[in-house]
Order: structure tokens, then C-alpha cells, then sequence
């Protein structure tokens, strides 16, 4: 048997478990724009089911069908039997990779992201050539492309990248007086190069909370798109690189201001070494010490509300997939939000539904994507909120598009941008600080 | 397939609505019932009835066989394309028509999710009571072919009870309406009734006129344990006796409460031989009243436990238990099968024993559930369809199973219809003049035999 389908046959088991009930239909925000099996995970476990049994063949349009999912995991926390679904579609893109190779274009940006300095000198560049391709959008981190590019929808709406990345912008260590912790961040690539501004703030609220950052300068990408694309073997090179940089350091904790980058070191980490007992036990060591950054303010340091300062803004909360499925954070935002005086919350109507973004899906899928995210920006509106908090930067660009496009003014943040915010005005109204008695830990 | 049908369904539909590449006629080789797998020749996707009516005209002259499909969430291999030939996809047809809130009536293309229209009717305090496991995901046009039920079936009745008319198209193309508006209508034969659970072997639905109900006030849930199996049984058709008619009356029997308890932990006794699960709805003051009835002859028939929900959290804890039934049997073993067999309600008993009786001599696990009140028992069995020889025991469980279920006065379907999966049986439950009657309905109106051929009354040719 080839590799391609040993891979396949190893999660046979698993594949059988699944009933065909056809419950991940109710969830799935693909099956929902196209209402055909394949779109759906029911049928695309069938597909890996029929190449096992000698049915069908790892082909091109195997391939189309598992890249057609957002890996939001919704199947997954839907069904009743416990199937994993997500991790099928990942196992059965592996496959494709064993079987056909990456798709070129993928392949030529894996290329590159596989080179650290070179991916890292790549977008440095684009941080400082970009207003020549890019022109902004007044009061939005957001960018227009001014010329059509391969590859990229000619009206989306995308993220400036930073002329000088995040951790170019600090020293290692960001030391403070009363360090309560050390904590490494791990900025993620978005946070580094594009949403320098969640950076920013993440730096000043752990510096507000006397907690000590170390900025490794050489950590690299989380790997989830690597691995969600099915190249287990470079999403594990990434993998043993992030650890080893972090070992090296040994803080207290280690915190991300991503749902994907924390799912990658909290889960799939552990996971991808599961036949290397010694690169495992590391990577379970570092994911115990891993935090979402609210989950560690409220969790860890039980963020100082004493000294918050009013934000006046009616908000919303949109739950990434990974934030909400992969790591199960959605209460600690909410809970950060909440604290901030001022700031009237609304929920949504499924605030943990995908907006479509998927990662590089919404590069591959843009049309699909967009039709997701229209139903997002709909529930957006319905809310009437003025702001939109959300833990990941690839959300916070896929909804800062929809909402433009759809001619709307809502403004897209990151949770701790508020609550940066929060300590800002803080410190201007110092003088008068009349609500400090009603604030508790 | 003809190439000559295959250019006239992409000119009918569009090209873009015929699927024919390997991988997606793979993923319409199936539904929800294990066991059955064929491939299509084509997946047709219409947008609108009069396209639904072309491709019929087509596939009848080329005598190509149609299968009409929904969600694909049925569990008796109904819309699994046994001979080749087209499976009629009709999710794109999924529009509420209209919502009539002065005559209390819904009009809904097939592709409607039952979930969807409850959520639509929802805001003008009114209900679509079918509400089958499925109904999230399955179709109107697919509850209505199936006649599917559900857990409020005891007071509610099935899907029949609240179509009022349908447009269908004929397997010549044709399209003819039935029924309408009218609470009162006794014009010529029932067509409403007789489409409704035909299971797309008369006619393809392209139209669906339904009954609504006032939503219910208020609702009360308990739960009761039971040592003893027949004093469940006793306790069923005494609360029903006092004149009650809870909207929901369930059973789970030890099998599935221990199951359910290892998964679960929702605190059920793993000793008790039965638990009842009762939900009444209605006015608030009745509501009371009748659940404190219920109470009463719970107390009076032996229940060892009785928890009565105080609020909607209770509530909650409570259907919890019930709706991990079916997951928690489902997660023993890789091949689920959920049968239906239903006997009158005081035979519930009875047929708990014959089939733990059963799965004992062929050493095959069941866990039996149901909607006790109605009759309707899930016998689920679970196993591994890939070992062969724990197959052979599991279908001859099942012949037992049902004609247990026939011996008893019980009927093979109470809610998911025959399709080929209870095919073999039906001539034990109509014998041979009501399967010739069936069979003479399906010649008349398909005399080709290319709609969902093979079903329901098996060959008609």
C-alpha cells in the first residue's frame, strides 16, 4: 500500500466511528453557502472512507474537497459520536501532500516561511514598500491593494504590514520594578509584522500588571497554517524550532495573543510528536505554561482593575474558531471587557459562528469566504455596537473587510486593545479616581 | 447515463447545478442508514418546481431512474440510489413562501430546514410541531416523504398530521396540487395523506402547505426511576388513563441507562430496569395541574425516584439524559442502526423484554429508548459492520426484532419510514392483497418505475 493511503488507514478506526448522521451539516459555515455533501465533513469522511476501501483515488478533486473547510472545528464540538472530524480533513490533507505535493502556490509561501530570516527580511520589506502596492484606509488599519496582484481580490480590504515589526520595536527583556512573572510572548506572525498595534497593547498591560516580557527574537510561525494544510513534516520543523527558542529561556509562562498560536502550543504541539516520547514531553511541559493573553490576566495575574479609565464604545465579541473550539477561551475576554468602565456589551447572535477568514482559506476561497463573513457582519449590525473585540488578527482583518465593504463603520480591535485603552485613561483622569472603591479582584 | 439526458439536465438546471465528477457522486452514494452504498450517475440540482418538472419529463422518457433527496439524515436507506441513475438534490430550493399567521399556515419549498421554519414562525409565538432528532438538518421535503415524527408525537401526531397540501411533481412531469388552506376538506381521495410518506416513490414535493400550533405557555419536565420494567409500563398507560396526554413520555432501558450514565454522569441509577422521562405543556395552570397529577400516578405505579424540574436549568439536566441516548449507544461501537419498531403504547413492556431477550441469544448489544407514550421503541443496535459474522447475527436480530413488533399488534415504521432497509418485511405487516394495492398506486402513477424504484414496495416492473 502507498504511504499516501497508510496515513489514511491509520485513522480508519476513527473514520469508521463516524455514524453519517449528517449533524455536522447544522454547523458547518461551508455546507451552509453550498448545501452539497462534499462541502460538509459527513461527506468528506466518506471520500477518505472510499479511498481506504479502493473506491476512489487520492485525485485532484479529493484534493479541491478537503481544502473546501475552514477547520473552525464546529463539526467536531456538534457531533454525537465524539469524531474528530477537523483532524480527518487535516489527516486526509496530509495525504494529498503525500500523494500530489502542496499546491505550488502554497507551496512557493512555505518556501519562504520555512526560511526564518528570509520570510522574516520578506515582510520587513513589505512593511516598508507596502504604501507603494497599498494605500490606507483613513482611521482603519486597513489597506486597499492600489494595482491587481496574483492571487488577491482587487477590492479586499487587507492589513498594512508594520514598517518595523513588533519585536524590533522592544528590547529581549522589558523589564519592570516588582516583576510578579517572566513571561515570554510569542507574537505570531500577524502580531509581528501587521497588528503591531495588539502587540503594543499586550506590552503595556503586562507591564501595568508587573509582569516581565521576554520577546525571543528568534521564534518563528506557530505552524497551524502549515499544518492545517497538511504539511505535518515542516509544521513539526516549526514545532521543534518555537520549543527549543523557548526552552532556552525558561519563563514562568508562556503567552500568545492568538487563539490559532496558543491552540498550536497548547494542543497540536503535544500532538504532532505523539512517536517522539522525549520532543513530547517538552512540548507538554511549554503547553502547560501556555495562556491566551486574557485567560492569563484573568486567570494568572488577575488583571489590576483599580486604575481603569472610562472607554466609551458599545461592543460586540467575535469568537475565533480556535479561540472558542480549539481552546475553549471565550469567558475571559468577556470577563476583561467587562471590567472596562464605560463600555456597554452586547453579545451577538453566534458569536463563536466562523467568519470565514479559515487562515489562508479566505486567500484560496475569497468568494466563499466572503459570503461567511456576510452573515457575520449581519449579526454584527444587529447588535447595534459600535466596536468589535476579537482575539485573532486574521478574523480581525477578514471582518474589518466585510464590514468596509459593506459600507459599515464599526471599528475592529483586539480585546486588549481595549483594556490597554482602559489603562490609558486611566492615568489621565488620575487625579479624580472615584470609582476605585467600587472595583474588586 | 445517455450523454443525450445528461445535456438536457445541465440545459435545464445549468451546468453548474449537475454534478458528475467521481468524488461527488461518492458523497450521494449514501445516507444516514449503515450498510447501503450505490453510486449515482448524476446529482441534479433544480432551482425551481418547473425545472423539477423538466428533468422528471427526461428522465421518464429516457426511463433513467430519480431519487429524491434532502438533508440525506434518514434512516432506511430511503434515498440511497440503488440502481444509478440521478439523485434529485433539492436543498436549493429552500424558501418559507409564506407565513399566514391569520389562518395559521406555512408554505415552504422542500429544502426548508425543519429547524429554520420553527425558527421563522417562532416570533409569531407559534410552532411546527414535527420535531423528528434531525431537525436541524433535515428538509421539509424529506420529514414529509418519511412521514417523520418525533418526541412530541404522543400529543403532536407525525409529519402527516399537519400537511394541509402539497404541490407535486409527477414522475411524467406533470404537476398537480393537493389540498389547501382549508381546516375542512373532504374533497375526493386524501392526496395530501397519500404523498405524505411515500418516501419520493409517487411524486417528487415541491411545495409544502403546513398546519402551525399556538406555541406552548409554559412546560414542566420529571424524570422517574423504575426498578421494575412493568411497573413502567404500568405507569405509562395509567397516566394516560387519568386523562392526561404529556407532550413527551420517554423510556430508556437499563442497557441505555448504564450506557448513558458511563458517558454522561447525569446521576441515573445503573440498576433501575427503566426510566420514564415526561415533559406536559400547555397553560401554566394546567401545566401544574397536570404535573402534579402525573406525580400521583408515578407514586402510585411504583416510581423509585421522581425528580420534577423547578426551572429551565432543571429542565435542561434533565432532556440531557435523554438526548445522550443515541450518542452514548452510538460511541460503544463504530455501525450504529436506530430501528423503529412500535407497538401500542401497553405493549411497551413486552417489547423491552423481547428484545433484551433477543440480543442475548445472538450476543449482539442493543439499548433500547423510545417515545414510550406513542409505542414508538428505538431498538439500537450497535456494532461493527465490518466483521461479517457479527453482521449475520445483527440482521437476524432484527428480522426477530420486527416481526416481535408485528406479533404484538406493532407496525415496522413508527417514524422512519421502509425505504429498503425494512423493505423485506412488509408483506408480514400488509400481506400480499396490500402490498398488490401499494404496488398498483405506485404502476399508476410512475408506470416506468424510475421514481426512488425499488423502495418502500420494493419491484413494481
Amino acid at each position: 500500500m502507498s504511504d499516501d493511503k497508510k496515513l489514511l488507514t491509520e485513522v480508519e478506526d476513527a473514520i469508521a466511528n463516524c455514524m453519517k448522521c449528517g449533524n455536522c451539516m447544522e454547523v458547518c459555515p461551508i455546507y451552509k453557502e453550498f448545501k452539497t455533501e462534499s462541502t460538509v465533513a459527513r461527506g468528506k469522511i466518506a471520500l477518505m472512507e472510499s479511498v481506504i476501501n479502493g473506491q476512489s483515488d487520492i485525485t485532484a478533486g479529493f484534493d479541491q474537497r478537503m481544502a473546501m473547510c475552514v477547520s473552525c472545528k464546529a463539526c467536531t464540538a456538534k457531533c454525537p459520536c465524539g469524531v474528530k472530524a477537523d483532524e480527518l480533513i487535516i489527516k486526509g490533507r496530509e495525504a494529498v501532500v503525500k500523494a500530489r505535493g502542496l499546491h505550488p502556490i502554497k507551496k512557493a509561501a512555505f518556501a519562504l516561511l520555512k526560511a526564518r530570516p528570509l520570510f522574516d527580511l520578506g515582510l520587513r520589506m513589505a512593511g516598508m514598500f507596502g504604501s507603494l502596492a497599498f494605500k490606507k484606509l483613513p482611521g482603519r488599519m486597513a489597506t486597499v491593494a492600489r494595482f491587481p496582484m496574483p492571487g488577491l481580490d482587487r477590492k479586499r480590504v487587507m492589513a498594512p504590514f508594520a514598517s518595523t515589526p513588533l519585536r524590533s520595536q522592544y528590547p529581549e527583556v522589558v523589564k519592570v520594578d516588582n516583576p510578579k512573572f517572566r513571561v515570554a510572548f510569542f507574537t505570531g506572525c500577524t502580531i509581528n509584522y501587521i497588528y503591531t498595534d495588539v502587540g503594543q497593547a499586550v506590552m503595556n498591560v503586562l507591564k501595568e500588571n508587573d509582569v516581565e516580557v521576554t520577546l525571543p527574537p528568534m521564534q518563528h510561525c506557530c505552524a497551524v497554517p502549515v499544518h492545517i494544510s497538511g504539511d505535518i513534516e515542516l509544521a513539526k520543523v516549526f514545532a521543534k524550532h518555537n520549543i527549543e527558542t523557548f526552552e532556552r529561556y525558561n519563563p514562568d509562562y508562556i503567552v500568545a495573543a492568538c487563539g490559532s498560536c496558543t491552540m498550536a502550543w497548547k494542543k497540536d504541539y503535544p500532538d504532532m510528536f505523539a512517536d517522539d516520547p522525549d520532543m513530547k514531553a517538552r512540548a507538554e511541559k511549554l503547553a502547560a505554561k501556555t495562556y491566551e493573553i486574557s485567560q492569563f490576566l484573568v486567570d494568572v495575574v488577575k488583571f489590576r482593575r483599580d486604575n481603569l479609565g472610562e472607554v466609551n464604545a458599545t461592543v460586540t465579541m467575535h469568537d475565533p474558531c480556535h479561540m472558542a473550539r480549539g481552546i475553549a477561551v471565550t469567558a475571559q475576554p468577556r470577563e476583561v471587557l467587562k471590567a472596562i468602565p464605560g463600555v456597554k456589551f452586547v453579545e451577538m447572535k453566534e458569536p463563536a459562528r466562523c467568519c470565514g477568514a479559515g487562515g489562508s482559506f479566505s486567500l484560496a476561497h475569497y468568494d466563499v469566504a466572503r459570503t461567511i463573513n456576510d452573515r457575520k457582519v449581519a449579526d454584527i449590525a444587529s447588535t447595534g455596537a459600535d466596536t468589535v473585540a476579537t482575539g485573532c488578527g486574521m478574523c480581525r482583518m477578514h471582518i474589518t473587510d466585510g464590514l468596509v465593504q459593506s459600507g459599515r463603520n464599526e471599528q475592529v480591535f483586539h480585546t486588549v486593545q481595549l483594556l490597554d485603552k482602559a489603562y490609558k485613561a486611566g492615568k489621565k483622569d488620575e487625579p479624580k479616581k472615584p470609582k476605585d472603591e467600587f472595583h474588586f479582584h | 447515463m445517455q450523454s443525450g439526458l445528461m445535456d438536457s439536465l445541465k440545459r435545464i438546471v445549468g451546468t453548474e447545478h449537475v454534478l458528475t465528477n467521481q468524488e461527488d457522486l461518492l458523497c450521494y452514494s449514501y445516507d444516514a442508514t449503515p450498510g447501503f452504498s450505490h453510486m449515482p450517475d448524476a446529482v441534479v440540482m433544480p432551482g425551481t418546481a418547473d425545472e423539477v418538472a423538466k428533468v422528471l419529463a427526461a428522465a421518464n422518457d429516457a426511463k433513467v431512474p430519480v431519487y429524491p433527496r434532502g438533508s440525506g439524515t434518514n434512516l432506511s436507506a430511503g434515498t440511497v440510489p440503488l440502481k444509478g441513475g440521478i439523485v434529485l438534490l433539492m436543498t436549493r430550493m429552500n424558501k418559507i413562501v409564506e407565513i399566514d399567521t391569520a389562518n395559521l399556515i406555512a408554505v415552504t419549498e422542500p429544502g426548508v430546514v425543519v429547524a429554520d421554519l420553527n425558527k421563522a414562525v417562532e416570533e409569531f409565538g407559534l410552532i411546527y410541531p414535527p420535531d423528528p432528532g434531525t431537525v436541524a438538518t433535515a428538509t421539509m421535503g424529506g420529514t414529509v416523504s418519511e412521514n417523520a415524527g418525533g418526541l412530541r408525537g404522543l400529543k403532536y401526531g407525525v409529519s402527516k398530521h399537519y400537511i394541509m397540501g402539497l404541490e407535486v411533481v409527477l414522475a411524467d412531469g406533470r404537476i398537480l396540487n393537493t389540498g389547501g388552506k382549508t381546516v375542512k376538506d373532504v374533497a375526493g381521495y386524501d392526496m395530501t395523506k397519500l404523498f405524505t410518506g411515500s418516501e419520493g416513490t409517487l411524486g417528487v414535493i415541491t411545495k409544502i402547505t403546513v398546519k402551525l400550533m399556538p406555541a406552548p405557555e409554559a412546560r414542566k419536565a420529571m424524570l422517574a426511576t423504575f426498578g421494575n420494567l412493568d411497573d413502567a409500563g404500568q405507569a405509562i398507560s395509567a397516566i394516560i388513563a387519568a386523562k392526561i396526554i404529556p407532550a413527551t413520555l420517554e423510556i430508556m432501558d437499563n442497557a441505555t441507562i448504564r450506557t448513558v450514565e458511563d458517558f454522561s454522569k447525569v446521576g441515573l441509577p445503573t440498576t433501575a430496569e427503566a426510566v420514564l422521562l415526561i415533559e406536559v405543556d400547555g397553560i401554566p395552570e394546567v401545566v401544574e395541574k397536570e404535573a402534579a397529577k402525573v406525580v400521583e400516578v408515578l407514586k402510585a405505579n411504583n416510581a423509585a425516584e421522581i425528580r420534577v424540574a423547578k426551572d429551565a436549568g432543571e429542565r435542561d439536566k434533565i432532556w440531557a439524559a435523554r438526548r445522550a441516548a443515541l450518542p452514548a449507544l452510538a460511541k460503544l461501537r463504530p455501525t450504529t442502526f436506530v430501528e423503529d419498531a412500535t407497538v401500542p403504547r401497553s405493549k411497551v413492556p413486552d417489547m423491552i423484554r423481547a428484545v433484551n431477550e433477543i440480543a442475548a441469544r445472538y450476543n449482539v448489544t442493543i439499548g433500547t429508548f423510545g417515545h414510550a407514550g406513542d409505542g414508538n421503541l428505538h431498538p439500537t443496535i450497535v456494532c461493527d459492520i465490518r466483521d461479517d459474522a457479527e453482521m449475520d447475527r445483527v440482521y437476524k436480530a432484527m428480522d426477530e426484532i420486527f416481526a416481535v413488533s408485528l406479533k404484538l399488534g406493532g407496525t415496522l415504521s413508527g417514524e422512519h419510514g421502509i425505504g429498503v432497509g425494512k423493505l423485506r418485511y412488509m408483506e408480514s405487516q400488509f400481506g400480499p392483497a396490500g402490498m398488490a394495492a401499494m404496488r398498483s398506486i405506485k404502476k399508476a402513477l410512475d408506470p416506468n418505475c424510475i421514481l426512488n424504484p425499488g423502495k418502500l414496495v420494493g419491484e413494481c416492473g
